[in-house]
């Protein structure tokens, strides 16, 4: 899995790529923690996530948690296995999805 | 029938993936299907890794079949740890608002609306878990 992280002031844009399970997760859970520090605006751009896991999506659920006080979080360019599972688990109704 | 005798730890989920991939190569499965099967066996294989012989490390024995009309695959999970029943837990419920939700419970969730079928049986002091899922 690679993790791309951008920042512009107090925008975010997280851009991952390959496998959200429960290996590789805590990785991004763990660079998310002191990056969002002072982001009112955070993105994920999930064009090159093929594949999600519940521990993938406990990630997704903490960053909501943390964003929903301090601004807004968007996930971009989901792939079709993707949104099965943010519709399968109801994700899709509640995350921004662009 | 094929099967693997591996320790339940987290870090042999790759292995457990690449087994049962490679027990469904040739079968022409959309790659689609593949991924929720690998979903599926991930979440199955980590439950148990994490807390079937919690605080100790225990095996797990993974048999896979391939069997016809409908052509199909069957995964079952077999431990002697603790005995549980995942399927007795209670859905999420997926109406509430993700920030109030709790972080349990989705993984066998996603398995039980993925696969077209999901037992569980405690005999013989394991447990044994079984995911078919349709890959005509």
């Amino acid at each position: 899995m690679n993790i791309t992280m951008n920042k512009n002031g107090k925008v975010l844009i997280v851009a991952v790529a390959g496998r959200l399970d429960t290996l590789n997760s805590p990785e991004l859970e763990k660079k998310l923690g002191p990056a969002l520090e002072g982001i009112e605006d955070l993105v994920f751009d999930f064009s090159e996530v093929t594949y999600i896991s519940s521990a993938g999506l406990r990630v997704l659920l903490t960053s909501m948690q943390i964003m929903e006080t301090r601004g807004k979080m968007t996930v971009k360019n989901v792939t079709r296995d993707v949104m099965d599972i943010f519709e399968i688990t109801g994700f899709a109704e509640d995350l921004n999805i662009e | 029938m094929r099967e693997l005798d591996i320790d339940a730890i987290k870090e042999n989920l790759p292995q457990v993936l690449g087994f049962v991939e490679e027990q469904l190569e040739g079968q022409g499965c959309d790659a689609s299907v593949i991924t929720q099967i690998d979903i599926a066996v991930e979440e199955i294989f980590v439950n148990i890794a994490s807390y079937a012989y919690d605080p100790d490390v225990g095996p797990a024995n993974i048999r896979v079949e391939i069997i016809e009309e409908p052509l199909s695959v069957v995964i079952s999970f077999i431990d002697n740890g603790k005995p549980y029943d995942p399927l007795a837990r209670p859905d999420p419920d997926i109406k509430k608002p993700l920030r109030e939700r709790q972080k349990g419970g989705l993984g066998i969730f996603m398995v039980k609306k993925s696969m077209d079928n999901v037992t569980y049986e405690y005999k013989d002091g394991q447990n044994i878990l079984t995911i078919t899922k349709n890959i005509s």
